[in-house]
């Protein structure tokens, strides 16, 4: 029932030591990173004076920007020759963030993947089939890594490919898939094409949601079309990937795996720590990797700890499933990205007007971008062939910065609703 | 010779149209011929009218994108072959046609064919030497179209 049954379900006071002391390895670890030895000097922290967890908030939140500031190497705490591994965060803005890992992080990181795995169910014996990119995303080699140390038989199917993925399935007995919900739910509308009943002519049991937050409908949809159990996953590529925190068979929320990492939840305007419970930010802070240590990441999701032990016996604490982002990232099929980057390009190209608009729709399972770009007064003349070449260029120019293909829409000049303060971009229609 | 056809900028939607011939209904320009082209969800409107700069300056000040665009003004023959006489030509010399439309101007008399080009300057002085008569933007405006001669 458990894959490492000590450090899961060990009373919890005994537990809270065996944290601290990964925090104190942690921190001292941490200062060895340009990054943090700057930032303990700057505010006289000495990284041997943590005594309880509590010694944690006395070290200021690490952002984003100091991961982009800080790029390639600022936050390197071992010699570049101890790492084995490098994964990238998908879509942003600017400079993408980059991870690096040790061969010990990634035993570390496989293993919690290997226990989330486990907690669901999953045995040697079970066929994976991994449905997510391979690459620089994490949700490929992640899973991929602690699916095979678990012992079940691994299909790196990637992404994509639907009647090839279904034919993986039936051809290899698929029992356990790794996929994106929306991606799901589409999957079924090809299983019914080719007149495929997942439920009678499949060995599926679980499947492992994963790369976009969904609602709870969206799961419930998707453990009826399959006739399967749908387990939530939660992970970031600043925190490793995938396995951050993972749902066990009770599905009430993702235990986060506190041996490997600290979770606070703050406000994220005062970023006070709120009560335990209550909705804030979620702060992480790694514990056990060696190359890239980082210290109360705001990791800019929108969660509460769920109080109370869970009946599945863990000691680890559960997060609710991610409510929204502190931003306005937004996340189509997969793939983070901000209006921002997308306002970025636009504006590089020469006939675009200033004022855009990106619409969000769920059309059957599928996610569709629409971009309105206004056009420049100036540019037409009168020439629909010049305005489809624009269209044509703008939806090249957005597809290789942002991996999608939006359908743009030209308007007329200053034909777009412009409203008073802060600019509606983005229109989200899409019900989940 | 070369006239002046009147482009819009349109969003396809309903209601787009209706503002164009409303203004020019109202500043009683007289709309020789239109056309529409669109692409999904835009297109371009465009318009011959007797008065092209005026047009312009109506449509401008109600907030619509609008462009003036040099295009030849054909008289042909309204009978049939008429316009092949005029595409034969063109295709000979190689020159392509982007967008063009017609209208008759006396039953069985004359048609106007209106092209826009990719070479201009080419093509009306290769339409004069084969003996083709253009029209500029006052003799257009001046033609009498047939049902005011017979009426």
């Amino acid at each position: 029932m458990y894959w490492e049954q000590e450090i899961e379900t060990m009373p919890r006071e005994k537990f809270l030591e065996v944290q601290l002391a990964h925090l104190k390895g942690s921190v001292k670890k941490a200062s060895a990173s340009p990054f943090y030895n700057r930032l303990f000097q700057e505010i006289g922290f000495d990284p041997e004076s943590i005594d309880s967890l509590d010694d944690l908030r006395k070290i200021p939140l690490t952002t984003k920007d100091d991961l982009r500031e800080n790029w390639p190497y600022g936050f390197l705490a071992v010699p570049r020759d101890e790492l084995i591994r490098m994964h990238s965060s998908s879509g942003t803005t600017g400079r993408a963030t980059v991870i690096f890992h040790t061969a010990n992080d990634i035993n570390e990181w496989t293993n919690i993947v290997a226990r989330s795995m486990y907690m669901t169910g999953m045995r040697k014996g079970d066929v994976f089939q991994n449905m997510m990119t391979y690459g620089l995303f994490t949700g490929g080699l992640g899973f991929h890594y602690g699916a095979e140390k678990l012992g079940a038989l691994t299909i790196p199917a990637g992404s994509g490919n639907s009647k090839r993925q279904i034919q993986l399935i039936r051809d290899f007995g698929t029992t356990t898939i790794h996929i994106i919900p929306s991606y799901a739910l589409h999957l079924y509308t090809v299983f019914e094409e080719l007149g495929i009943d997942p439920k009678r002519d499949t060995e599926l049991k679980r499947a492992f949601l994963g790369g976009e937050p969904h609602s709870e409908r969206t799961r419930k949809k998707v453990e009826e079309l399959y006739g399967i159990k749908a387990f939530n996953s939660y992970g970031l590529s600043e925190m490793n990937g995938p396995g951050v925190s993972f749902e066990c068979p009770y599905q009430n929320g993702m235990h986060l795996w506190e041996d490997n990492y600290i979770v606070e939840i703050i406000d994220p305007v005062t970023t006070e720590p709120v009560p335990e419970g209550e909705e804030g930010e979620m702060v992480l802070t790694t514990l056990l990797r060696d190359g890239m240590p980082i210290l109360r990441y705001r990791t800019k999701d929108i969660t509460r700890i769920i109080p109370g032990p869970c009946e599945c016996g863990r000691v680890h604490r559960r997060i609710e499933r991610i409510k929204g982002r502190t931003d306005d990232m937004l996340i189509i099929k997969g793939v983070n990205m901000y209006p921002i980057q997308i306002e970025k390009k636009l504006m590089e190209i020469p006939g675009v007007g200033t004022n855009y608009l990106i619409i969000l729709e769920r059309e059957g399972y599928n996610d569709n971008m629409i971009v309105k770009a206004e056009v420049e007064k100036e540019f037409f003349s009168g020439n629909l062939k010049q305005l489809e070449n624009l269209r044509r260029r703008i939806t090249e120019e957005l597809k290789s910065d942002i991996l999608i293909t939006p359908k743009v829409e030209l308007v007329e000049p200053s034909s777009l609703p412009r409203s008073e303060g802060k600019a509606v971009r983005v229109i989200d229609k899409r019900e989940d | 010779m070369s006239s002046y056809q009147i482009s819009i900028f349109a969003e396809n939607k309903p209601g787009r149209l209706a503002k164009v011939t409303g203004i020019l209904g109202r500043e009683k320009i007289n709309i020789r011929a239109i056309t529409i082209s669109s692409s999904d969800a835009f297109g371009v409107i465009n318009i011959l009218a007797d008065d092209p700069e005026r047009a312009k300056k109506a449509l401008t000040k109600e907030g619509l994108t609008v462009s003036l665009k040099a295009v030849v003004a054909v008289v042909i023959e309204d009978k049939p072959g008429g316009l092949d006489k005029l595409i034969q030509v063109l295709s000979e010399n190689e020159i392509n046609v982007e967008n063009a439309y017609g209208f008759v101007l006396e039953s069985w008399e004359k048609a106007v064919f209106v092209v826009d080009v990719d070479q201009m300057e080419k093509t009306q002085d290769l339409l004069e030497r084969a003996g083709f008569e253009t029209l500029d933007a006052d003799t257009l405006a001046a033609v009498e179209p047939f049902h005011y001669m017979k009426y």
